[in-house]
């Protein structure tokens, strides 16, 4: 509760809104004991006084009334039948929801198909059918006002119903033989409540407008009684002579909607937990660089990546998901990346080109060098124009990678198009091309294809095509195969491969399946914990795997490919990057471990292989 | 394609008819009789018992609702006994103003709000961002018959840039630039609540779908900046504005009441607020429907829109 509060003040416009409301509240509250004409009280020597004028704070109306007081006065009449309206269709409607989804069924149908009709109105129209037969007065319209609002609530409630009736404590207070009634009372509503309050809190502020609206139109409260929007209503025929008579309601309306806007908007944010975990943060244009220094190039490399460090910044939390990793690729070369879930294989990859996330990616260290040229914290155009042409990537899942809603064709032509400008005829025709080369059967039908149209091996081979469209040097290769049956995963695999010999590609492969790596890779780096802990050869890291964590990886190998097993397999969790042990990473789950592994750094040690472990498998 | 916007009409029949249903029932809850509303109260017992027969309300209720919807069918929506015509034609005189007043409004806000909203999700927490989001907040609190009182205070009598009221000038007027000196403030008054709706609307769906997957596939292509917010993220996300916009068109369409009342424009909604006062009841019943028969009309465009738009809707 203190934490909604703090939330809900941390939001400043919620704030504002509250003591705004707050004040009036009061005020509306404290009106009958306030020192005030009485509002209705006449004198037509004192007609349309300006305001400040003598014992008339806000000036007089067109029968010479105190305009403070009718203001006071409609104020407290207004909030009151905006809280009674809410109030009858907030329990009106949750009555209806939570039977029609308890009971589901013939009920539930019924009741839904007459909502969906009352929902086929627009409901200010609706409104007025309604005051048209009960005849103008401002019960009337409150009424009317409460009844159009009840399909949304009936409709909210019916979802969450439906949602808790079919849990099992509904279930097993059914089979203990309980009435549907104390069913109804002590199982549902309790879990409801929550959700009506929300809703009300949400709408309350429409159902004061809409009242004040047909009080306005003349069809709510008659005269000499006086709501904000009937006194508004009555200024309008002196809107020019005079205009504070309009003003005064008019702001004051204005003011109670938007503090009641407010409010609503700051409960609701305060009680949304994605908001409060930040995953609502849009993602920017290039990952977010804080870099103190740039590290030395440490070596040769056509693509190399020297001492990465990326981090997620959540709130007061720092994820150390890529920690000091240097890795490097050459010309024509594959280097397969390999680690559980976590361990910061795909945050390094999409590091290179600034992909990673922002908010919440931070790339705090570390460069990033393609043919010598640092790309962190690069300009944004120059990272643009490299990404697909030079450095293209794969992912993983392509029915969440493709565009639903592009043509895979047009997909295809415009990874082309951003880089060459060539005509959209001529690309057309390297499109199809391309899917040829993918070995896409039928390629010139099928460029007219939605992704959803097309099958999981066959949406793959779009997405490599798609990357292969500008002829790049390096592709990185996110788990291209991971969402993919066994069979199709190896033809794939075999695409990939004809396609490196042919074109002399060089690929990053990252992949948590070291039997994925066997088949294509040259050299693999095996990650754990944001850092690399073995490097080397593929075959020999295969037939000696050094670090204790590569053993336990390769021994969970099934025979070929297809281990999603691999997880389940070695005991014990990866670690969480907020909090990792001091020493060895691995530590908690390796058998060999001793004192010495859980203190200090321990080293990437060795020349053609590296090893970071204390006591290897095999010396590097 | 052709098939859906078939399915999609003929659908709309039972809704249409539901609404008829609905209509009727409520206006069958009337306390008193039409026949002595019509009459006064000094008739005799035996006129208003011939005028009842006459207007068929002595039939059974079933009955009275399928002769009132046979008789809709063919045009016939009854007299209205306050302005003495037939219901249909006052309504079709009326209803082109109301169109191209809230069909105005509507553009706005479908333009404004979407652009607002998409600048304010790629802006998130700058200063644009900031900046949208309390218009909005504004836009959305405001009486739009209060805003258009301020409106016609400032813009109309102090600036005398635009007239005060009415949809044409009563010398001279008549054509188009004249319209559109007397649509702008209406226009306007009327599109602003609706305009706050869809920015907030928009913003949350571009937010969401900013951080998709496809979306960083857009980025890995080296597709620029400006395409990925306006081509990729915001087609995506039309997909759960365009229904926001249809509830936004049935706003616009009633809220059009308020406004004709300000600003004096000669549309259904002024008619309606009148036919209401005295009272005249066929007229109401016969403005409802048909109000009630546009908007749904409209919904169906809004769905064929949205499966063109979404190959994945089965068409
Ligand atoms: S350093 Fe120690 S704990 Fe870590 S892997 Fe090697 S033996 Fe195991």
């Amino acid at each position: 509760m203190s934490l909604f509060l703090k939330l809900l003040f941390r939001n400043r416009l919620a704030g504002f809104g509250a003591v705004v409301l707050g004040v009036i509240v009061l005020l509306a509250l404290l009106t009958p004991i306030l020192p005030l004409h009485p509002p209705n009280e006449t004198n037509t020597a004192n007609r349309y006084l300006r305001p400040l004028s003598d014992g008339h704070l806000l000036g007089t109306d067109h029968l010479g009334r105190d305009l403070l007081s009718r203001l006071l006065w409609g104020t407290r009449l207004s909030l009151a039948v905006g809280f009674a309206a809410a109030l009858i269709a907030g329990l009106a409607g949750a009555a209806i929801g939570v039977i029609a989804g308890y009971f589901g069924g013939r009920t539930d149908n019924v009741t839904m198909r007459g909502i969906d009709m009352l929902m086929a109105f627009p409901y200010i129209l609706l409104a007025l059918a309604i005051v048209a037969v009960l005849g103008p007065g401002l019960l009337n319209a409150l009424i009317a006002v409460a009844v159009v609002n009840i399909p949304f609530f009936a409709r909210n409630i019916r979802g969450v119903t439906v949602g808790i009736a079919h849990r099992e404590f509904i279930d097993a207070a059914r089979l203990a033989g309980m009435g549907h009634t104390r069913i109804l009372l002590t199982e549902v509503v309790p879990n409801i409540v929550p959700v009506v309050v929300i809703a009300m809190s949400t709408t309350i502020g429409w159902m004061i407008l809409e009242t004040a609206g047909l009080s306005f139109l003349g069809l709510g409260s008659q005269p000499p009684q006086a709501d904000l929007g009937s006194m508004l209503g009555e200024a309008r025929s002196a809107l020019i002579t005079a205009p504070h008579t309009s003003i005064v309601p008019g702001v004051m309306i204005l003011l109670i909607v938007m503090s009641v806007n407010l409010l609503g908007d700051g409960i609701r944010d305060a009680l949304d937990p994605r908001l409060r975990s930040g995953a609502l943060a849009r993602p920017m244009a290039a990952t977010r660089v804080e870099r103190r220094e740039v590290p030395a190039a440490q070596g040769e490399g056509f693509l190399r990546i020297d001492a990465l460090e990326t981090q997620f910044q959540v709130g007061r939390r720092i994820y150390k998901a890529v920690n000091k990793v240097s890795l490097d690729l050459q010309p024509g070369e594959c280097l397969g990346l390999i680690g559980e879930s976590g361990s910061g294989k795909s945050v390094t990859a999409l590091s290179v080109m600034g992909l990673v996330a922002s908010p919440p990616g931070v790339i705090t260290g570390g460069a990033v060098r393609l043919e010598g040229k640092d790309l962190i914290g690069a300009p944004y155009e120059l990272l643009r124009s490299l990404r697909g042409r030079k450095v293209a990537y794969i992912f993983q899942d392509p029915l969440s990678t493709l565009h639903p809603l592009y043509r895979i064709g047009d997909q295809l032509i415009e990874a082309i198009r951003v880089h060459e400008p060539v005509s959209h005829g001529e690309a057309h025709k390297r499109a199809v091309k391309l899917l040829e080369d993918v070995r896409i059967p039928n390629a010139a039908a099928r460029v007219r294809a939605y992704p959803h149209e097309l099958s999981g091996g066959m949406r793959q081979r779009v997405g490599i095509a798609m990357a292969l469209a500008n002829d790049p040097d390096i592709i990185i290769a996110d788990e291209p195969t991971t969402a993919l049956d066994v069979t199709v995963q190896a033809q794939i695999l075999a695409l990939l491969d004809e396609l490196r010999q042919r074109r002399g590609l060089a690929i990053l492969f990252i992949t948590h399946d070291f039997g994925v790596v066997g088949q294509l890779c040259d050299r693999v780096a095996v990650m754990y914990g944001g850092r690399i802990v073995e490097t080397g050869p593929t075959q020999d890291v295969l037939e000696g795997p050094a670090h204790p964590y590569t053993k336990r990886l390769i021994a969970c190998v099934p025979e070929l490919g297809g281990g999603r097993r691999i997880l389940a397999a070695i005991p014990g969790l990866p670690p969480a990057v907020d909090q990792l042990p001091e020493g060895c990473a691995f530590a908690p789950r390796c058998d060999k471990a001793q004192d010495a592994c859980r203190r200090g750094e321990i080293e990437l040690k060795g020349e053609t292989r590296k090893v970071r472990c204390l006591y290897p498998e095999v010396a590097p | 394609m052709g098939g859906y916007i078939l399915k999609r009409l003929l659908s709309a029949i039972p809704v249409l008819l539901g609404i008829t249903v609905i209509v009727f029932l409520i206006m069958a809850m009337i306390p008193g009789d039409p026949a002595t509303a019509i009459l006064g109260s000094y008739a005799t017992p035996e006129n208003v018992a011939r005028l009842n027969r006459f207007l068929g309300l002595d039939e059974p209720l079933w009955r009275q609702y399928f002769i009132w919807l046979g008789n809709m069918l063919q045009g016939d929506f009854g007299r209205s006994f306050a302005l003495n015509r037939p219901v249909l034609d006052e309504i079709l005189d009326r209803f082109s103003a109301t169109l191209i007043l809230a069909g105005t409004a509507f553009v706005l806000c479908a333009l404004l709000g979407v652009i607002a909203g998409t600048i304010s999700a790629a802006r998130q927490y700058g200063f644009a961002d900031k900046a949208i989001t309390f218009v909005v907040i504004l836009g959305i609190s405001v009486p739009s018959f209060f805003l258009g009182m301020m409106m016609i205070l400032i813009f109309a009598v102090q600036l005398r840039w635009f007239p005060v009221s009415g949809m044409y000038s009563i010398w001279g007027g008549g054509d188009l630039p004249d319209l559109i000196r007397h649509l702008t403030m209406p226009a306007i008054a009327l599109s602003v609540v609706a305009t706050g709706v869809v920015a907030r609307l928009s913003r949350g769906a571009m937010l969401e779908v900013l951080r998709q997957d496809f979306i960083r596939t857009a980025r890995a292509k080296g597709v620029h900046e400006r395409r990925v917010i306006w081509g990729h993220a915001l087609r995506a996300a039309m997909v759960s504005i365009i229904p926001v916009l249809g509830i936004q068109a049935g706003f616009v369409l009633s809220g059009a009441v308020y406004i004709e009342m300000v600003f004096q424009w000669p549309g259904v909604g002024r008619m309606l607020v009148d036919a209401i006062l005295k009272r005249d009841i066929l007229l109401v019943q016969g403005g409802v429907v048909f109000i009630a028969a546009c908007y749904v009309g409209f919904n169906i465009v809004v769905d064929v829109a949205q499966a063109w738009l979404d190959p994945r809707i089965k068409t």
